[in-house]
């Protein structure tokens, strides 16, 4: 056989529930494809034997459920990739699991993927889980989608059965805006219109799974036909006389000579060449990797986005997006992540819900958070502008992740839909006072004294001292207090984590302004997660913000208990109550720690004020 | 408006080049592996395209055994002279000591401390971040489960349980200090798409991979070739001179070779195409126990 490198390429995703058949599915349209070696061959009959389901008969799930765990199992814990060829085209295909807590691997899934094969059991009828796939499979912009309606030998591969399923399918389909898709009666187990239609079903006049896979249009000329965008990963500047600027073309194409325009700044310039190690090219296209020249010595970096000069995308920093969260820690609206969206890398805040989807019935519930596998529609701002796309025009300037600034975990994944339009109409007044002119009336450098710590350590305490004393030396301060601020500006928050992260959150903010006009803040506040107090810590000038541990043993806290709250929590009656049953991470690295089973209040305040003058420009 | 239609191979291309410039943005430290087989060779190849005319900005690292074929060792070194590249060999000093080889040790062992140890201790020693590998998710199973940017804990263990979803092609390259990476820009490639590819860009490689007289023993059902005269001999045993080629390469005397007449790579991706046995099959060290990449991927093995 002559080969044949200019076959295209379908990747499709197979989903649907536990025990939908979808690795007995693939491993027969590997063994239909002629695509398993007879030593693979061998190793599934020795499989068979010991692990197999199927009697003395080949158990093709086993060729894909590859992990050791996964046998021990008989289930599938993650998305696995298959090769397979047939004369016209080659397949990859991504087998995702059923299970509801592996929805991430699903979207993952299903996100490279051209079409979806949702697998359903005649016996069940749709399911909750095939209408979460479904949902899913809509949500990541996949058009083609094909119902597999499979194990219909064990329903007498009954026609009527067949036609009731595809009408329930039809129904939730259009409810969630599928505008089409193609369903097959098939059993994966005896290869009924898998690879070639079968004598079982007279009745069914359609094509096999595999001919509808072949004949599946692909329009791959979609993407070049938009306007160019390039989004720049690498900058390549090997010696004085070489700029050129690498990336994947996400979509158009661009010649030399063609003017373009680089995004977030705007400027102008014109493309002079496009490099390459097999020689200059006179034309690139979406799905290229290449490297630009430019005419002009223009800044351009990783992350800006080089695009056609008169079709420029938008640039926003506040956004609607629906969210797939992905971690067992819930998504923490205020709470600072790592946002990615091609190679521009900003930090990304939920600023509130608007709905968390309930994809089993579509209802639209209220929702402060998301869950490990819950979807919702957010509004989210970013720290710098974004150069992007609304999802469905494009997804590789739509399609973002979300990453813990902590544990680098990728915890979630989301579409943008559109910018807001309050991004384009607020703007930045310019202050003719500055802030250094507020601190230098005071005679003062501003500062953020910040105490954390457990309840009842004697956050209060230390601090009221620490602020009579700065008084008594003629500073300017102020003194924000946990409760105090409960009072009045954050009365509408409660304990939960996302509340306790928006009270800080604000209490930054207010702590903020108050720099800026020149005072020394005093800030005691539980504050008991460690990306909150990172998060204010960056809202100030470097060297602004001194983090106090208040050290206080638990059981120290719990026997003094001033305000009786310990005593509360400990009988129930208060939810959420730090130490409790909610958590405390102490500081890594504060600039001060004070331990109280060592220090008196007194001796406590007198350090952390001599540390605070000790400060460079104090002195 | 004009529009181009991409062959998979040149998808395929586009996308270990993105793989690789996301890499070299996002880590402090890379470096790639270099296993002179014909994965190397396609790997080494797209980094020079990826970076031109830049040299490729990370060293390539030869993790040796001392039981690779000589024209390996000959390959090796003059594909890091053309490329201009900066060539990194590192062998386990305690296998060095202790003479370690699969005669008296076994494949497992030899495997062990050779490979996944001496790997280990290379990038420790270097400090190496994220290491580039030419696996391919058709390989294996658990190969077919792994991301392309592989997360790997401070003891460099794989934990298939706790991999970070990958979408679309975001590629998340954030870690702590001590963390690594590895990452596989041939994820998606096949077998066949590898050979058709070093015919179309006309790839040096190893000529072990052609078929050629050369001097063989069957030891367990593999045909094995007397590389040098480090192969004992057991008591009137003698090579046969066979027309034999590898599919896939190793240490000499862990990788069987198949009898074959092809002797060009025309000759080797029709007779691929109609191969009934699997690239992996000529291991030795993928048979020594159930799920045995798995576990070896676990404790550290590329």
């Amino acid at each position: 056989m002559a080969p044949q490198p200019h076959k295209d390429l379908l990747r499709f995703i197979t989903c649907g529930s536990v025990d939908d058949g979808k690795s007995t599915l693939i491993g027969r349209l590997l063994y239909d494809t002629k695509l398993l070696y007879s030593d693979q061959l061998a190793a599934l009959e020795a499989d068979s034997r010991q692990f197999g389901t199927q009697g003395q008969g080949l158990d093709f799930a086993l060729l894909v459920d590859g992990l050791a765990a996964e046998r021990e199992q008989g289930i599938t814990i993650d998305v696995a990739y298959r090769f397979f060829a047939t004369a016209t085209r080659q397949f990859i295909v991504a087998d995702t699991p059923g299970h509801e807590q592996y929805t991430r691997n699903m979207v993952t899934g299903a996100s490279t993927a051209d079409l979806a094969v949702i697998l359903v059991d005649a016996r069940k009828g749709i399911l909750t889980q095939t209408r979460r796939h479904s949902y899913l499979v809509h949500l990541l912009g996949i058009r083609h989608v094909v119902l597999a309606i499979n194990k219909m030998d064990l329903v007498g591969y009954d026609q009527a059965r067949f036609d009731a399923i595809v009408a329930d399918y039809a129904g939730f389909a259009r409810s969630i805006g599928i505008e089409a898709f193609t369903a097959v009666p098939v059993s994966g187990l005896r290869g009924d219109n898998i690879s070639s239609r079968t004598d079982s079903m007279p009745w069914y006049a359609g094509p096999s799974l595999l001919a509808h896979l072949e004949a599946v249009e692909i329009d791959i000329a979609a993407a070049q036909c938009r306007p160019l965008r390039l989004p720049v990963q690498w900058v390549n500047r090997p010696h004085a006389d070489f700029r050129g600027f690498s990336g994947l073309l996400a979509a158009g194409s661009v010649r030399p000579g063609d003017a373009v325009r680089v995004l977030p700044s705007g400027r102008l310039t014109t493309v002079s060449r496009i490099a390459s190690f097999d020689g200059d090219m006179d034309i690139a296209v979406a799905g290229q990797s290449v490297t630009l020249c430019f005419a002009d010595e223009i800044d351009c970096s990783r992350g800006d986005v080089i695009a056609r000069a008169d079709e420029p995308p938008e640039v926003a920093d506040q956004f609607e997006a629906t969210i797939v969260w992905m971690a067992e820690e819930e998504l923490l609206p205020g709470r600072p992540y790592w946002l990615k969206l091609a190679t521009q890398t900003v930090t990304a805040t939920v600023h509130g819900l608007k709905h968390e989807i309930n994809v089993n019935t579509l209802e639209r519930l209220a929702a402060r958070t998301l869950g490990l596998n819950a979807i919702g529609v957010a509004t989210l701002g970013t720290d710098r502008p974004l150069v992007f796309e609304p999802y469905a025009v494009d997804r590789g300037l739509g399609g973002f992740i979300l990453v813990d600034k902590l544990s680098n975990a990728t915890v979630g994944a989301g579409v943008l839909h559109f910018a807001l339009r309050r991004s384009q109409n607020v703007h930045w007044q310019a202050l003719e006072i500055s802030r250094e002119k507020h601190a230098e009336l005071k005679q003062q450098k501003p500062a953020v004294l910040w105490f954390t710590g457990l309840s009842g350590a004697g956050k209060s305490t230390i601090a009221n001292l620490v602020e009579k004393q700065l008084v008594s030396l003629g500073r300017h301060t102020f003194l924000l207090d946990g409760d105090n601020v409960r009072h009045g500006l954050n009365r509408d928050l409660g304990f939960t984590d996302a509340d306790r992260v928006e009270n800080i959150r604000r209490v930054g903010e207010v702590a903020r302004l108050m720099t800026d006009a020149g005072l020394i803040v005093i800030a005691a506040f539980i504050s008991p997660f460690r990306a909150e107090r990172a998060m204010v810590r960056q809202m100030m000038l470097p060297g602004e913000f001194l983090e106090i541990f208040i050290d206080t043993p638990l059981a120290a806290a719990e026997a003094r208990d001033a305000k009786g709250l310990y005593r509360k929590a400990r009988a129930g009656l208060l939810r959420n109550f730090t130490g409790i049953d909610s958590p405390y991470e102490a500081p890594e690295a504060a600039e001060i720690r004070i331990d109280t089973t060592k220090l008196s209040a007194e001796q406590a305040a007198d350090l952390i004020v001599a540390r605070l003058l000790a400060r460079p420009q104090e002195q | 408006m004009a529009t181009l239609n991409l062959t998979q191979l040149q998808r395929l291309e586009a996308e270990a080049i993105h793989i690789m410039r996301e890499v070299v943005a996002e880590a402090e430290r890379p470096v790639m592996l270099y296993s002179v087989g014909k994965d190397s060779a396609v790997m080494l190849h797209l980094a020079r395209k990826a970076f031109f005319p830049a040299p490729p900005p990370f060293p390539l690292l030869h993790v040796d055994t001392t039981w690779k074929f000589r024209a390996m060792y000959e390959l090796r070194d003059r594909m890091a002279r053309d490329s201009g590249m900066q060539l990194i060999v590192h062998r386990n000093p305690e296998a060095l000591a202790r003479n370690i080889n699969p005669f008296d040790h076994g494949s497992a062992l030899h495997t062990a401390l050779w490979k996944t140890e001496g790997l280990k201790q290379a990038l420790a020693a270097h400090r190496f971040d994220a290491a580039f590998g030419g696996a391919r998710r058709d390989e294996e199973k658990s190969r077919a489960k792994e991301r392309v940017f592989s997360f790997r804990s401070a003891t460099q263990r794989w934990d298939p349980k706790q991999q970070r979803p990958e979408l679309w092609n975001l590629y998340n390259a954030r870690k702590a200090p001590g963390e690594s990476l590895r990452v596989f820009p041939l994820s998606n490639w096949t077998e066949l798409d590898v050979w058709q590819y070093i015919a179309a860009e006309r790839l040096p490689i190893v000529p072990l991979y052609f078929a050629e007289l050369r001097p063989t023993v069957e030891r367990d059902g593999l045909l094995l070739v007397v590389d040098d005269g480090r192969f004992p001999l057991a008591a009137g045993e003698r090579p046969v001179m066979r027309r034999v080629r590898f599919r896939t390469l190793g240490c000499y005397p862990l990788t069987g070779a198949i009898e074959s007449e092809a002797a060009t790579l025309p000759a080797i991706i029709a007779e691929m195409q109609a191969s009934t046995v699997s690239e992996r099959q000529g291991r030795a060290i993928d048979q020594d126990q159930a799920a045995s990449m798995e576990k070896k991927k676990q404790e550290g093995y590329f």
